[in-house]
């Protein structure tokens, strides 16, 4: 468990999310220690320097691979004349919530905490800021936001990550009881992990690790987009769809035709989100032979999207491969746009709304340019909440299980260590231990009784 | 008709091993006690393996004897075979385990417990505990005589309303055929204590002279002793040791056993209690892990008046003849003659989080329980909570502080702590993975750890603790010292590095970093250091183990660090949690259930989440401010 007492520093990103401009604050004894790691003054003065409530401009620097990662604006505040009464840094940056994230993540790595939901305001309170009559509403904050947040946790966790941290939790558990099992029954002839199998073992979770993070690392993201696929039969608007977002989006990054002659892919920026859009439109080319085809195709890239807009015809009642492709899309993130509104209605809102979220199923009218605001305002909030995943791999969306995972290759990493200059087996377990903790922390499974459960489960002890 | 037999101060019902450490320690702090067992020849008996410590039990019984209990000393009178375990691996696990003259070890500490001034033993069976107004008053014996008192300890291990069970026999009997209790229980329903029904069992005892040892593997004791009790010195209780022997069972015993199934009370139901994975039966072990082809027993000397043996490994259920089918299918065992059969026992214990962290009942002042009863298995675990239990005894009498050792204290205060905060659903064993901090929790430095407590309780001497103070002094000094060495890159320092396979140095380096290279200890660097003082063999150990491990005993400090600040924030013992807005209802419930003295041992409860402890923290922050006002 985190260290709940007011004794370290805690960074959280402290802005809504939306828009280009946010802010990454913390509060605590290291704040200004801490910016100052990765921060580089304009004029060359360290943070310490500079007197209480004061504005610095520069460039925040990744400590480890000297990238700049933004242009800010770091503010200090000193204790105690600060909202906890703590100092305090507030890093004014400008690249979107990606870069917030990358900035935070950077603080993290360098001695921070992640700032419990509501932790602000409950420092506030602990430290007299704040008074009594705020004391409730903040206790409701606590609860409420974890609720939320383990909700939202669960949802970001759904498919191949949670499977894939719940396999490396696994792997980790019997490497650990098959060390512990030996302690605890040393008599018993309990086949003992050789070191060479523990490396070999260590190594192979460390990849994974290294891979999900990597999967995980927003550079990627900044790179490609969120893997955004339109599908839908053909003639449904799909290439208007695409030319619309190019049209109204002026911040074209890149232009890349597609990679196969059958697909169109563009890369837009809505809002700080970079998205790399996926027009299936040229499957049509081959849709003289089936249409059946087309289906199979836009299921093929559809499997593989962060988010998939499956544009319908409103103007047309659906029909047996429009069915086929909503039964296909139901358990995968997907927003549903009833195109041509500007036609007579065949489909409707309530007609689809019988198995799903109404929030996802938006009227366009792409030839009217009617529902593209709605459209990115629901784009925004799928991506703010985490509510988008890359169903590829596992992207973890949150700073929060992504430093779970670092701390967790870094236990990892040096169990190898012990295990490479032949310390005794507890202390491997120790740093393995510490390494599955982490990880629990992402899957929220607690670590308590599981090691022996799984000892009893794998050995047969006992007189 | 009733009568006032005696005024005491402590009342310890049972003599077992909780019994036996609960009852010394409050004697030895000044309290008038009786001690009562249903039959004194069955104080300290070991009705099952003959054996004290093993893994993390090990650690225990050091903990017991740096308090000052009696366990570890008792065991160093009567040892057969001892054994220091896991030293192969890291210091944290190093264990020590003693085979035990069983019927020696009984007699040693009866007479113990005979000769402690203010301590009377008594057999009686107790059936009554008076209790006035939520204080308890006195104990009622089956004779009818009260004994009137300030403090009662229920150590009634195994015997209540106990019953031995095996193929379709059912005895009504405690271990061994001695009288269970059978009053005692319902005393304690009324008493608004829950119970709950834990079974165990034991294996068969063979006659030596119908085994053939030929067919199996002798093992030995080690050649290097190393006493349980820190008063001791290897040289003391230097004796030769007895050998214990080592068999399996084969496909031949498995198919006999799942032939049977049927016809042991386990499977048939007829067995209510629940039962500890820690040691399964036979049965069991087939059951579960049908794949294994092959289980070892340890055959094992009860004592040396005796010619009994013990098969470990091997506790049943099973009818008579099933038994003796089996057990004749090992090697070995062919021929072997039954002395006593395998039987299942069953048992009511309580539910221990009705107590306090001290061993009391939340409910009952002055009512204090320890050991097996409390849901734990095991010796040694049993006789850690007979201790405290007898100390807090004595310091409630006192209108003193409890006692109460944390996390990061000792195995024993991991003990407790998952006991009373957690409970438990089936007998629980110490395992050392239950220990969070075990790198600091090291059998060697048990009396490091709890000495200067058990000498402020009253439990150590004067010359013991003087004795603690001088190896740290030494063990400080050594340590600095070594730190001080440089050793310059000469062919003679490379010459011995390249003997154990250890890189040559390039610059001078300190021989205490050299220490902690993995291949490289303080024994082996004597050649390095020739000017070395003459040191005691616990001072060497000491600072092999401060140095070489220093990086990981600084990071378990820090963690250590973490977990005390929580455990000092402490919870107002009659707080109404159901009337803090925030909480969640099953949070509520639990921690009014639990009564945690501290938000530590609040996040210990299972269903109390970190959200929660949040908000306790926050209403225990708006308290203290309203307070001021």
């Amino acid at each position: 468990m985190h260290n709940i007492l007011l004794e370290d520093t805690i960074a959280a990103i402290s802005t809504g999310g939306t828009g280009g401009i946010g802010i990454v604050r913390m509060s605590g004894a290291d704040a200004i220690l801490i910016a100052n790691k990765v921060f580089k003054a304009k004029n060359n003065t360290s943070l310490y320097h500079k007197k209480s409530h004061t504005i610095s401009y520069g460039t925040i620097i990744d400590n480890k691979t000297d990238n700049i990662i933004d242009e800010v604006l770091v503010m200090v505040m000193k204790a105690p004349n600060t909202y906890t009464k703590e100092d305090v840094v507030e890093i004014d940056c400008h690249g979107g919530i990606l870069v917030m994230q990358k900035i935070l993540e950077l603080l993290l790595q360098n001695g921070a905490r992640l700032a419990e939901p509501g932790e602000f305001t409950k420092r506030s309170f602990l430290n007299g800021r704040i008074d009594l009559s705020q004391a409730e509403a903040v206790i409701d904050l606590i609860q409420s936001k974890t609720d939320v947040s383990m909700q939202s946790a669960v949802n970001q966790l759904g498919g191949r990550l949670y499977e894939k941290v719940k396999e490396l939790r696994s792997h980790l558990l019997d490497m650990i009881a098959s060390i512990e099992a030996v302690i605890d029954y040393p008599d018993e002839d309990i086949q003992e992990d050789t070191y060479q199998a523990l490396e070999e073992k260590t190594k192979a979770v460390i990849a994974e690790m290294e891979q999900l993070l990597s999967s995980a690392d927003k550079g990627k993201i900044l790179r490609e987009g969120l893997q955004t696929v339109i599908i839908g039969k053909p003639n449904v608007g799909k290439s208007s769809l695409l030319n619309w977002f190019l049209d109204e989006e002026r911040a074209i990054v890149t232009d890349i035709p597609g990679t196969t002659r059958d697909t169109v892919e563009e890369y837009i920026n809505i809002d700080g989100i970079p998205m790399k859009i996926v027009d299936t439109a040229g499957i049509r080319q081959t849709g003289d032979v089936v249409e059946k085809i087309g289906v199979e195709k836009s299921k093929a890239y559809a499997e593989k999207a962060d988010l998939i807009l499956l544009l319908l015809d409103s103007s047309c009642p659906l029909e047996k491969e429009d069915k086929e492709i909503l039964e296909f899309v139901k358990n995968k993130k997907t927003i549903l746009l009833l195109n041509k509104t500007d036609l007579e209605q065949k489909i409707t809102v309530q007609m689809l709304e019988r198995d799903r979220d109404k929030r996802d199923i938006l009227p366009i009218s792409v030839k009217e340019n009617e529902g593209f605001e709605q459209l990115k305002k629901r784009l925004k909030e799928l991506f703010f909440s985490g509510g988008v995943v890359s169903a590829e791999d596992g992207i973890l969306g949150n700073v929060r299980h992504k430093n779970a995972l670092y701390q967790s290759k870094e236990a990892m990493e040096r169990a190898l260590c012990a295990i490479v200059s032949k310390m005794p087996e507890d202390f491997i377990s120790m740093d393995l231990q510490q390494a599955n903790r982490a990880l629990g922390e992402i899957t929220g499974d607690t670590v308590d009784e599981e090691i022996i459960d799984r000892i009893f489960t794998k050995f047969c002890l006992g007189k | 008709m009733s009568y006032i037999a005696d005024k005491i101060d402590i009342a310890v019902i049972g003599g077992g091993h909780a019994g036996c450490e609960a009852a010394l320690a409050a004697a030895r702090m000044g309290m008038k006690t009786v001690l009562f067992s249903i039959s004194l020849d069955s104080i300290a008996l070991m009705p099952c393996n003959p054996s004290i410590g093993g893994s993390s039990k090990g650690h225990i019984v050091r903990e017991i004897d740096a308090l000052g209990g009696e366990m570890g000393k008792n065991i160093d009178k009567t040892y057969i075979q001892t054994k220091m375990l896991n030293t192969g691996k890291g210091p944290a696990v190093y264990s020590l385990r003693a085979q035990a003259d069983k019927v020696r070890y009984q007699s040693e500490m009866k007479h113990t417990l005979e000769k402690t001034k203010n301590l009377h033993i008594r057999q009686d069976e107790i059936v009554e505990l008076m209790v006035e107004n939520g204080t308890i008053k006195g104990v009622k014996t089956q004779g009818n005589a009260i004994y009137q008192c300030k403090a009662v300890i229920l150590c009634t291990g195994t015997y209540l309303k106990a019953r031995c069970l095996y193929g379709d026999v059912i005895t009504e009997c405690g271990p061994n055929h001695l009288m269970a209790a059978s009053k005692l229980s319902q005393c304690l329903r009324d008493l608004s204590i829950t119970l709950y029904r834990f079974k165990t069992g034991t294996p068969a005892r063979m006659n030596k002279n119908s085994i053939d040892f030929s067919k199996m593997e002798p093992q030995y004791g080690d050649e290097n002793i190393v006493p349980f009790s820190f008063e001791n010195t290897p040289e003391k209780i230097q004796r030769e040791q007895v050998l214990c022997w080592l068999t399996y069972t084969n496909e031949k015993t498995h198919d006999i056993i799942e032939k049977n199934l049927h016809r042991s009370p386990m499977y048939s139901g007829v067995i209510e209690g629940t039962g500890p994975r820690y040691c399964p039966s036979i049965e069991d072990k087939i059951v579960r892990f049908a794949d294994k082809k092959r289980h070892q027993l340890f055959v094992e000397p009860e004592g040396e008046g005796t010619e009994e043996m013990y098969i470990q490994g091997m506790s049943s259920s099973l009818p008579e003849d099933v038994q003796l089918a089996m057990y004749r299918t090992i090697p070995g065992l062919e021929h072997c003659e039954m002395t006593r059969n395998a039987y299942a026992i069953e048992y009511d214990c309580i539910d221990a989080t009705q107590l306090k962290l001290n061993l009391e009942f939340k409910h009952i002042k002055g009512l204090f329980s320890a050991g097996q009863l409390n849901g734990s298995s095991g010796y040694e675990e049993a006789a850690a909570q007979g201790l405290l239990g007898g100390i807090n005894a004595v310091r409630y009498i006192k209108g003193e502080s409890p006692v109460i050792l944390k996390r990061s204290d000792g195995y024993i205060g991991v003990l407790i702590d998952d006991l009373v905060t957690k409970g438990t659903k089936e007998p629980y064993r110490m395992l050392t993975s239950r220990a969070e901090y075990r790198l600091l929790l090291r059998q060697d430095n048990a009396d490091q750890r709890l000495t200067p407590l058990g000498y402020e309780l009253g439990l150590i001497s004067q010359q013991r603790y003087d004795a603690l103070l001088q190896k740290q002094k030494q063990t400080e000094e050594e340590i600095k010292r070594v730190s001080g060495i440089v050793v310059a890159p000469s062919e003679e320092v490379q010459q011995f590095l390249k003997q154990y396979g250890s890189t040559p140095i390039q610059t001078g380096v300190r021989l205490s970093e050299l220490m902690k290279r993995p291949e490289l200890d303080y024994e082996k660097l004597y050649e390095l250091d020739k000017q070395r003082p003459v040191l005691s063999e616990p001072v060497k150990e000491q600072v092999n183990i401060q140095i070489k491990y220093e990086g990981y005993i600084k990071q378990q400090m820090k963690q250590v660090e973490q977990f005390q600040k929580m455990e000092k924030k402490l919870l107002p013992e009659n707080l109404d949690y159901t009337a803090i807005k925030g909480l969640r209802i099953e949070a509520q419930q639990k921690l009014n259930a639990i009564r945690p003295v501290s938000l530590g041992q609040a996040s210990r409860i299972t269903g109390v989440s970190p959200a929660d402890i949040s908000v306790l923290l926050i209403y225990m922050q708006r308290q203290k401010a309203q307070n001021k006002k």
